[in-house]
C-alpha cells in the first residue's frame, strides 16, 4: 500500500514539477503575476509529494517490505535500523530519489527566501528549477523506479554491502547530494539571468549566499567520504583520485571558482558574463558526476550497477540541459557591460586568478579522469590513470593559488601595487621559508616535497597573522573585542584560508613521515614501531548484530604513558562474501595508529599491518575549517542589511 | 655464554631499530625486496579488482603477480623492466602512472599549458578591458 | 545585441566531450585488450593431463591453426562455454588446447568427466604461469595462434554463438 502511494506520489511530483515550469516561464514571459505565483505554489508542493515519496520509500525499508524489489535488494531483517535507513540510497534507484527529494528541498527553500527579488526574476529562478526537477523524476519514474514490486516477495533482502554498514553511510550521501544538488539554486540564477536579458547589479549577492551554502555541504560532504575511505577501507588511504572522488571534486573546485568570482561581480559589477558561466559549469560538473557514476563509461569502486540504457537517458539529459544553458549564454551573454575599472594588480584580479587556477585543476581532474575513455574512444588503446598521475601534476597546479592567497589579503581593491604587497610580507615570507626548513629536521628527516608543503602552508598561516595583527593594531579596545567587532566576512576568509594551510600541512606530513610495517605476528610477539611498541595479544572472536568477526588484540605502550588497547577485526557478513576489515584506530591530534588484522598465517601467526599516520586528522579539520570559515561568511549582517534597505525602496 | 651475547648484540646492530624489534617478523624474507615491491605494486592495477593498486587487492591474481615481481626482483631486474614485463602482458592498462607517448601527450602537457593558457588569457582580458574602459570614458567626456 | 564567436566555446567544448560520453557508452572500460595480439605466442612445455609421460610443447603447434582455451573447474563461466566448445571440437578440425588454469588435476578432470572433453590436449597450469606470460586475467580466455605461432585474436569471456560464426571461423578459414 505505501510503496504505491510512494510511486502515485512521485508521480503528483511529476506532475506538478511541470506545472512549476510551464507556470512559471508562461508568467514571466508575460508578466502574468497570477500565473506566477501557481508556479510558486507547484513548486511547493512538488516539494510535499517528493518529499512523500521519499518517506514512503524510507518507511519500507523500515518495515522491512521485501515485496518492494529496491528493498529487497539492499536491506534485510538483520541489519541495525540506521543501516536499513541509509539503505535507501544505497542502490541506484533510491539515490536517485534522494537527488529528485533533494532538490524539491532546495526549491522549496528559494520558494521561502526570494520573495525579494524580483517577481520576473523569481519565477525564471524555479521554473529553471523545475524543468531539472521534471528531468530527474522522468528518469526516475521511467527506468529507475524505486517501488517496483517483486512478486512474489523474499522471505528476506539481501544485505546492504558490509563496507556500506557504517556511520559513514549515513551523513555522506545526503551531506554531498545537498551540496551537489545546492549548486542547482546558482544554476537557476544564472540562468534566469540569461532569460531576463540584464543582469541586475544585485545578481551577485544574491547568488552568493546559496553557492555559498551549498559549496559547504559540499566540502563537508566530501571531507566526510575522505575521511570514511581512511577508517573503512582498512589501508589508512584518503583520496585515491577514483573517477566518482573525482566527480565531486571538480564541482568543488568551481564552487569554490565561483565564490570568489561572485566577490568581484558585486564589488565591480564585472566580469558577469564569467561569473554566469562558472554558476553553469559548476552544476554541469555535477550533473557530469550522476552520469559518470551510473552509466558504466568508467571503473569505479563506487560505481552503482551500470546499466548503458540508463547511461543514455541521462547523457541525454544532460545533453539537453547543459547544452541548451550554453546555447543561452551564447545568444545572451554579449549583452552586459563591462562594468567598473581595476588594475591587473589588485585584488580583483588575484580573486580572478584564484579562478584561473580552480578552473584549471578542474580541467586537469577532467582530463587525467577522461583521458583512458578518450583514447579507447578514438582506437588508440587503453591506458589506467591513477594516483601517480594526479598527484604528480595537481600540486604545481595548485601552488600558483596558494602563494596567491598570501598576497591577496593585502591587496587593496581596485589597484595594489606589487613591489608594496611583497614589502608587507617580506617577514612572513622569512618566518614561513625558515619554519618549513626547520620543522621537517624536526619531525624526523628533512625532505624537500614536505618542505615546500609546509612552506606554502605557513606562508599562508603568516600572511593571514599579520592580516590580523593589522586589524588589531589600528583598533584601541582589547583583543576580544577587536575578533568580535571583524566583519565576519574577513574572519570567515581567514579561518577558510587557515583551513587550507591545516589540510596542506595534514597532507605533506602523512606522505611525508607516514610509517607502515608489514608483519607476521604470533601472540605474544610484540614490535616496536617509532616510539610506539605494539604487543600481540592474540584472537578472539565475536559476534554483532548481523556479523561475526575475528578480534586481534593489541596492547600499544607509548613511553611512560597509560597503555591502551587496540582491536581490529575481520569481520564476515554472510557465508559468501570474503572477510571484511574493520581496522583499529587510535586518532591523535598529531599522530593516528592505525593496526588492520590481516590473513591468518600457518603456525597461529597473522598478517598484522601497523601504520603511524601524523597529523592525519588535520586533513580533516582543515575541510571542517574551511566549511566554517564558510558559514562565517554566511553570517555577514552586510548582506542581510542590504537586503532590507532595498525591500525597502522598492516600496 | 659470551658468545651468545656476541651474537645477539650482533643480531641486533642489524636491524632497523625503527621498525622490527627481535620478536615480529616483517612478512616475506627479505626487506629489501619487500620494500621495493611495495614501491612498484603501488603504482600497478590490479586487474581483476580494477580500483585497487596490485599492493592492496587481495584477488588471486594479484597475489601471483606480487609473487611474480618478487622473483624478478630477486632475479636482478630493474623497476623499469620488471614495469615493462607487466605491460608486455597486460598493457598499459596495468600502471597507473600512464606512460610518456605521443597518444599520452596532450595528458602530460595539458596542466601546464592550461595553467600558463588561463593566466595568459586573464592578462590579456585584464588590459584589453583596460583599455576599453578608458576609451569609454574618453568618448563620454 | 553583439552576437561573439567566442561566447561559443563554452558549447563546443561541451558537445565534443558529449560526443566522446556517447562513444563511451558503447564501451566496456573493465575489458582489459591483449598486447599480445600480432605477436609469438609465449612458449612453454607442460605434461599432459591426461598422460604423464608425453608432454606438450607450443613449439610443436608450428604449422597448425589452434585454439588455446583458459578454463578451470571452479568457473562457472566456463560451462557456459563449455557446449559450444564440444561442438568446435567436433566441427572445426582445428587442435582445441585446454589450460586448467589455478587447478587441481582431480577437479579439473572430474568436470570434464562429467561434462565432456572437447579438448584434443589437455594440460594444466597450476601456479597460473602460463597464465601470466599469456596475459591472462580472468577465466575463460581463448587464443587463436595461427601457423607460424603468432596471437591473431583473444576472446575474453565465454564464447559466443555470434563470436564463433562472426569472427572466428573467418578468422580460421583466413588462416589456414
Amino acid at each position: 500500500m505505501i510503496p504505491e502511494l510512494g510511486h502515485f506520489s512521485l508521480i503528483l511530483a511529476l506532475a506538478l514539477a511541470v506545472m512549476q515550469s510551464g507556470f512559471s516561464f508562461k508568467g514571466a514571459s508575460a508578466n502574468q503575476p497570477v500565473l506566477m505565483s501557481i508556479g510558486i505554489s507547484a513548486a511547493r508542493g512538488q516539494f510535499i509529494f517528493s518529499g512523500l515519496a521519499f518517506l514512503s520509500l524510507a518507511y519500507a525499508f523500515y518495515t522491512s517490505d521485501f515485496s518492494v524489489l529496491y528493498v529487497a535488494s539492499n536491506s534485510n531483517v538483520a541489519l541495525p535500523l540506521q543501516y536499513k535507513l541509509a539503505a535507501i540510497w544505497g542502490g541506484h534507484e533510491g539515490s536517485m530519489l534522494l537527488w529528485a527529494m533533494t532538490l524539491s528541498l532546495w526549491t522549496m527553500a528559494v520558494t521561502l527566501f526570494s520573495r525579494h527579488l524580483p517577481e520576473q526574476f523569481r519565477a525564471r529562478l524555479i521554473g529553471t528549477m523545475g524543468l531539472i526537477s521534471v528531468g530527474f523524476l522522468v528518469f526516475i519514474l521511467f527506468s529507475s523506479n524505486p517501488f517496483d514490486r517483486l512478486i512474489p516477495a523474499a522471505m528476506d533482502g539481501r544485505s546492504l554491502n558490509p563496507l556500506l554498514q557504517d556511520p559513514g553511510m549515513v551523513f555522506h550521501p545526503p551531506v554531498l547530494y545537498m551540496g551537489y544538488v545546492g549548486f542547482s539554486v546558482a544554476f537557476a540564477f544564472a540562468i534566469a539571468a540569461l532569460l531576463g536579458g540584464e543582469l541586475n547589479p544585485e545578481w551577485a549577492r544574491w547568488t552568493r549566499t546559496w553557492t555559498t551554502v551549498a559549496w559547504i555541504f559540499l566540502t563537508v560532504g566530501i571531507a566526510f567520504g575522505s575521511r570514511w575511505a581512511y577508517y573503512e577501507l582498512g589501508w589508512g588511504g584518503w583520496w585515491f583520485w577514483d573517477a566518482v572522488e573525482n566527480a565531486s571534486f571538480m564541482p568543488w573546485l568551481v564552487g569554490t571558482a565561483l565564490i570568489h568570482s561572485l566577490a568581484v561581480t558585486e564589488k565591480r559589477d564585472a566580469f558577469k558574463m564569467w561569473t554566469v558561466l562558472l554558476a553553469i559549469f559548476a552544476f554541469s560538473l555535477s550533473l557530469l558526476g550522476t552520469f559518470l557514476v551510473r552509466s558504466g563509461v568508467l571503473t569505479s569502486v563506487h560505481a552503482f550497477a551500470s546499466d548503458p540504457t540508463r547511461g543514455l537517458f541521462i547523457l541525454i539529459f544532460l545533453g539537453l540541459v547543459i547544452g541548451g544553458a550554453l546555447t543561452l549564454f551564447a545568444i545572451r551573454a554579449p549583452s552586459v557591460g563591462l562594468g567598473g575599472k581595476f588594475g591587473v594588480v589588485s585584488r580583483e584580479s588575484f580573486l580572478l586568478s584564484n579562478n584561473v587556477v580552480m578552473v584549471v585543476a578542474a580541467g586537469v581532474v577532467m582530463l587525467g579522469t577522461l583521458y583512458p575513455l578518450f583514447l579507447d574512444a578514438l582506437g588508440m588503446g587503453k591506458i589506467s590513470v591513477g594516483p601517480p598521475y594526479f598527484n604528480l601534476v595537481f600540486v604545481p597546479v595548485m601552488t600558483p593559488a596558494i602563494f596567491m592567497m598570501g598576497l591577496a589579503i593585502f591587496a587593496r581593491w581596485k589597484n595594489a601595487e606589487l613591489p608594496a604587497l611583497m614589502v608587507r610580507l617580506k617577514w612572513a615570507f622569512l618566518v614561513s621559508v625558515v619554519s618549513a626548513l626547520i620543522v621537517p629536521s624536526v619531525m624526523g628527516e628533512w625532505k624537500p616535497m614536505v618542505s615546500f608543503g609546509l612552506l606554502m602552508a605557513f606562508w599562508v598561516i603568516a600572511s593571514a597573522c599579520v592580516s590580523l595583527l593589522d586589524r588589531f593594531k589600528t583598533n584601541s579596545t582589547s583583543l576580544l573585542n577587536t575578533i568580535i567587532d571583524l566583519p565576519k566576512a574577513y574572519l570567515g576568509m581567514i579561518v577558510a584560508h587557515m583551513g587550507v594551510a591545516v589540510f596542506i600541512i595534514g597532507v605533506t606530513l602523512v606522505n611525508g613521515y607516514g610509517k607502515e610495517q608489514d608483519l607476521r605476528m604470533t601472540p605474544g610477539q610484540s614490535v616496536k614501531v617509532d616510539s610506539f611498541t605494539f604487543e600481540f595479544q592474540g584472537i578472539s572472536q565475536d559476534t554483532g548484530p548481523n556479523y561475526m568477526t575475528t578480534k586481534g588484540h593489541f596492547i600499544v605502550t607509548h613511553g611512560n604513558g597509560t597503555p591502551f588497547t587496540l582491536e581490529p577485526e575481520k569481520r564476515s557478513y554472510d557465508q559468501d562474501s570474503m572477510p571484511m576489515t574493520e581496522a583499529a584506530i587510535n586518532p591523535g591530534l598529531i599522530r593516528d595508529l592505525y593496526v588492520s588484522l590481516g590473513e591468518p598465517l600457518d603456525q597461529g601467526a597473522w598478517a598484522v599491518r601497523i601504520y603511524i599516520k601524523p597529523f592525519v586528522q588535520w586533513i580533516w579539520a582543515g575541510c571542517l575549517m574551511m566549511a566554517a570559515g564558510g558559514i562565517l561568511a554566511l553570517l555577514d549582517p552586510r548582506y542581510r542589511r542590504r537586503n532590507k534597505d532595498k525591500q525597502g525602496a522598492s516600496l | 655464554m659470551m658468545k651468545k651475547m656476541f651474537s645477539i648484540i650482533a643480531l641486533a646492530f642489524f636491524l632497523d631499530f625503527n621498525g622490527v624489534g627481535v620478536n615480529a617478523q616483517t612478512i616475506g624474507n627479505d626487506p629489501a625486496i619487500e620494500s621495493r615491491l611495495k614501491a612498484l605494486s603501488q603504482e600497478l592495477r590490479c586487474l581483476v579488482c580494477q580500483n585497487q593498486t596490485l599492493a592492496d587487492s587481495t584477488a588471486p591474481l594479484a597475489e601471483d603477480l606480487r609473487r611474480e615481481i618478487r622473483e624478478l626482483i630477486a632475479k636482478g631486474m630493474t623497476d623499469e623492466e620488471i614495469t615493462a614485463y607487466l605491460v608486455a602482458r597486460y598493457g598499459d592498462f596495468v600502471r597507473y602512472r600512464p606512460p610518456l607517448k605521443s597518444q599520452t601527450a596532450i595528458l602530460w602537457a595539458g596542466p601546464m599549458i592550461l595553467l600558463f593558457a588561463g593566466f595568459g588569457m586573464l592578462l590579456i582580458t585584464l588590459r584589453r578591458r583596460n583599455a576599453l574602459i578608458a576609451n569609454d570614458k574618453d568618448a563620454e567626456e | 545585441m553583439k552576437f561573439q564567436l567566442k561566447h561559443l566555446v563554452p558549447l563546443s567544448i561541451f558537445l565534443v566531450l558529449l560526443g566522446f560520453l556517447m562513444v563511451g557508452l558503447k564501451l566496456d572500460p573493465h575489458e582489459v585488450p591483449s598486447p599480445l595480439i600480432n605477436k609469438p605466442a609465449p612458449l612453454f612445455e607442460q605434461k599432459l593431463m591426461t598422460d604423464a609421460n608425453q608432454t606438450f610443447s607450443v613449439g610443436k603447434m608450428r604449422g597448425q591453426v589452434w585454439l588455446l582455451n583458459v578454463w578451470a573447474s571452479w568457473c562457472t563461466a566456463c560451462r557456459q562455454e563449455h557446449p559450444l566448445l564440444m561442438k568446435m571440437s567436433q566441427e572445426l578440425g582445428i587442435p582445441l588446447v585446454g589450460l586448467d588454469y589455478k587447478d587441481t588435476d582431480t577437479e579439473g578432470l572430474a568436470v570434464l568427466n562429467q561434462f565432456g572433453n572437447p579438448y584434443s590436449t589437455l594440460v594444466a597450469d597450476v601456479e597460473g604461469r602460463v597464465g601470466i606470460d599469456y596475459g591472462v586475467y580472468g577465466v575463460p580466455e581463448t587464443y587463436l595462434i595461427d601457423k607460424a605461432g603468432i596471437i591473431r585474436y583473444k576472446q575474453i569471456g565465454p564464447i559466443t554463438e555470434e563470436v564463433l560464426y562472426s569472427t572466428l571461423i573467418p578468422l580460421i578459414k583466413g588462416l589456414q
